[in-house]
C-alpha cells in the first residue's frame, strides 16, 4: 500500500514536471508540423474566395514542374556535395593540426571557433563587402594578386557562375570551427594505448592516421557531416540577405522558396508541400546517418 | 605521433595560413568600423584595409543617430535570455522525470520526444506563422519566446547526463523524506552544472543568431532582434559602411567577450551535442 502511494505520488510529480516540456513540444513542433503535413494535400491559399478542397498530390506535382523549386532543389544538394566534403575535410585537416598538442594551440582554436559565435546575418553582411565589385574589392584584389594580374575583377553576388560559391565559402568559413571542435574532442578520446600498440607494430604514422584516427574518429566524422547535411538544406539566411536568390534563380533555396510561396504569394498549400518536400530530404539523411554509425553496444 | 622538427614547422606554417583567413574578415570589420565611409572602399583592395587610417569613432555616433541600437540590443538579450533560462528550468525538469522516476506512458512520450528531434525549426515555420498571425501575435516578445522554451534536443541531452549520475545521493535524500521535486532543485541541479553550462550554450548560439523567425514575424523595430536589424540597416539606403560596420562591432562585441572568458565551456558544451546517436 505504501509502495502504491509513493508511486502514485511520483506519477503526479513526474507529469508535473514533463508537463511544461511536452505541452510545449506538442503545440509549437508537432501541431505545426501535423498542419503542414495536412496542408500540403489542400489548395488553401490566403486571400482566396474559393472554398478549400482536398486535392491529393496536386501540390507536389506542381512542385516537380516548378523550374524555380527544382532549381532550389538542386542548389541544395549542390551546396551539399560541395560544402560537406570540403568543411569535413577542413575541420579534420585543423582538429589533427590542434590535437598535435603544439604551443599555441589554443590560441589558433579560439581563432578558428570564432566566426561560430557571429550570427550568420552578420557575416552575411560583412563578406558582402568583401565580395565588392570592382577591382577594389576585398576578394577581386586578392585573386588578382593571387593570380599574378590574370584575375578580371568580378560582381561575386550578381554573377550566376560564382554567386553560389561565394555563399559557399562564408558558409565554410562560419561552420568550420563548430566541426573542428567536436572533431578534435573526437580525437581526444581516443585511447592512447591504441597508438602506443601500434607504435611497437612498427607502424608510421601514416599508418596510424589510416587504421586507427580515422577508424576511431568514424561516429563524429558521421555526426558532423550529418549536421553539414542538413544545414545545406536548411540554407536561407545568407540567401535573403546577401542575393535574394537570385541572378536568376542561381541562388535561390528551398526554404527561401517556401518563404517567398508563404509571404509573397500567400500560397499557404504550396509552401507547406514544400516543408514537407524538405523535411523528408532531412529525414533521409538523418535515417542515413543512423544506419551508418556504428553503437558501441551492439560492438560489445 | 613522433613530430619532427620539419613537420612542426609546416604545422605552424599551415596554422598560420588559415588562421591569416580566419582573421581577415574580423580585422576588417573592426578596423573599418573606425575609418570615415570614403577610405572603406577605396582601401578594401590593398593592405590599407588593415591599417586605420583617419580613425574616429563617427561611425558609432551615426549607428545611434540612424538607428535605435540599444532597443535593439535589449530585444536579442531579453529574447535569448528568456529563451535559455525558461528552456533549461522546463526541459532538465522533463529529462529528469523521464531518466529517473517510474510512471505510466513513460517510455511512449520520451521516444515521441527522440522522434521529435528530427525536425528542424524550418518545418514547422510556415504553420507557425499563420498560427501566430491568426492568434494576432505577430510583432510581439511572446511569439520570439514561448515556442522556442521546449527543445526535444536538449531534453535529450539532460537526460543522457542525468541517467548515469549515479543513484547513491537521491536514495540518501529520499530516505530522509525528501519530495522528488526537492530532490531534484536540490541534489540534481547543483550536481549537474556542466550540462546546464552546455545546454545553455547551445541554445544561446542557436537563438542569438537566429533570423528567419524574427523576419518572419516582427513588423517594425519595436521588438525586433539584432540579427534582422542588421539586415535591414544593411538595406536602408543610402549605404554607409562605415556605419554598418560599426554596428557589427557592437552587435557581436558581447558575445565575444563571453565567448573569449568562458571558452571553455563554448567548446564543452559545443563537442557535447554530438554525443547524439
Amino acid at each position: 500500500m505504501t509502495r502504491d502511494s509513493r508511486s502514485n505520488e511520483q506519477t503526479a510529480t513526474a507529469l508535473l514536471m514533463a508537463i511544461p516540456a511536452l505541452a510545449g513540444l506538442l503545440l509549437f513542433i508537432l501541431l505545426p508540423f501535423a498542419t503542414a503535413l495536412l496542408l500540403a494535400f489542400t489548395d488553401l491559399r490566403l486571400g482566396s474566395p474559393l472554398l478549400v478542397r482536398f486535392v491529393g498530390f496536386d501540390q507536389f506535382i506542381h512542385l516537380i514542374n516548378d523550374p524555380d523549386f527544382v532549381r532550389a532543389l538542386f542548389n541544395n544538394l549542390l551546396f551539399a556535395a560541395v560544402v560537406v566534403p570540403l568543411q569535413t575535410a577542413l575541420a579534420l585537416a585543423l582538429a589533427l593540426l590542434l590535437n598535435r598538442g603544439l604551443p599555441g594551440t589554443v590560441a589558433f582554436r579560439t581563432l578558428f571557433f570564432m566566426p561560430v559565435v557571429f550570427p550568420m546575418s552578420l557575416v552575411s553582411v560583412i563578406w558582402s563587402l568583401i565580395y565588392a565589385p570592382g577591382p577594389d574589392g576585398m576578394m577581386n584584389a586578392f585573386l588578382e594578386w593571387g593570380s599574378f594580374g590574370l584575375w578580371e575583377p568580378r560582381d561575386f553576388l550578381r554573377d550566376p557562375m560564382l554567386a553560389l560559391p561565394g555563399i559557399m565559402l562564408l558558409s565554410i568559413w562560419q561552420g568550420v570551427g563548430f566541426q573542428m571542435v567536436i572533431l578534435l574532442a573526437g580525437l581526444q578520446g581516443i585511447p592512447q594505448s591504441l597508438y602506443e600498440a601500434a607504435a611497437l607494430d612498427g607502424a608510421g604514422s601514416r599508418q596510424q592516421l589510416i587504421h586507427i584516427t580515422l577508424p576511431q574518429l568514424r561516429n563524429p566524422m558521421i555526426f558532423v557531416m550529418l549536421i553539414t547535411t542538413i544545414l545545406a538544406f536548411r540554407l536561407f539566411d545568407q540567401v535573403q540577405i546577401m542575393t535574394r536568390g537570385g541572378p536568376d534563380n542561381a541562388t535561390t533555396t528551398v526554404i527561401y522558396e517556401t518563404v517567398q510561396a508563404a509571404f509573397a504569394r500567400q500560397q499557404v498549400a504550396l509552401a507547406s508541400a514544400m516543408t514537407v518536400v524538405f523535411f523528408l530530404f532531412v529525414l533521409a539523411v538523418t535515417w542515413l546517418q543512423r544506419r551508418y554509425t556504428h553503437h558501441e553496444r551492439e560492438v560489445s | 605521433m613522433r613530430s619532427t622538427r620539419l613537420s612542426v614547422l609546416l604545422s605552424y606554417l599551415l596554422l598560420g595560413g588559415m588562421a591569416m583567413l580566419f582573421v581577415v574578415p574580423l580585422l576588417m570589420m573592426f578596423i573599418g568600423s573606425l575609418k570615415p565611409d570614403q577610405n572603406i572602399l577605396v582601401e578594401a583592395g590593398s593592405l590599407a584595409a588593415f591599417l586605420p587610417s583617419d580613425v574616429s569613432l563617427q561611425n558609432y555616433a551615426d549607428v545611434f543617430r540612424r538607428s535605435d541600437f540599444p532597443r535593439y540590443l535589449f530585444n536579442s538579450l531579453f529574447i535569448t535570455g528568456c529563451i535559455v533560462i525558461c528552456g533549461l528550468l522546463v526541459n532538465s525538469m522533463a529529462a529528469y522525470a523521464f531518466a529517473r522516476l517510474q510512471w505510466r506512458g513513460r517510455d511512449l512520450l520520451f521516444n515521441l520526444v527522440l522522434a521529435l528531434m528530427v525536425l528542424p525549426f524550418e518545418a514547422i515555420a510556415i504553420p507557425l506563422f499563420y498560427g501566430a498571425s491568426i492568434l494576432g501575435l505577430r510583432d510581439s516578445y511572446t511569439v520570439q519566446i514561448v515556442p522556442f522554451i521546449a527543445n526535444a534536443f536538449a531534453v535529450y541531452l539532460f537526460y543522457s547526463f542525468f541517467i548515469s549520475m549515479p543513484k547513491e545521493l537521491e536514495e540518501a535524500a529520499r530516505l530522509d523524506g525528501a519530495s522528488t521535486l526537492r530532490i531534484f532543485f536540490s541534489i540534481i541541479m547543483p550536481n549537474a552544472k556542466p550540462v546546464f553550462a552546455s545546454v545553455a550554450i547551445l541554445t544561446f548560439l542557436t537563438w542569438w543568431g537566429s533570423y528567419l523567425w524574427p523576419m518572419m514575424v516582427t513588423i517594425g523595430p519595436a521588438v525586433r532582434p539584432l540579427p534582422v536589424a542588421i539586415a535591414s540597416f544593411f538595406t536602408l539606403p543610402p549605404l554607409y559602411w562605415g556605419d554598418i560596420l560599426a554596428f557589427g562591432v557592437m552587435m557581436v562585441s558581447p558575445v565575444l567577450l563571453l565567448f573569449v572568458t568562458f571558452q571553455r565551456w563554448f567548446v564543452r558544451g559545443v563537442a557535447s551535442s554530438a554525443i547524439k546517436g
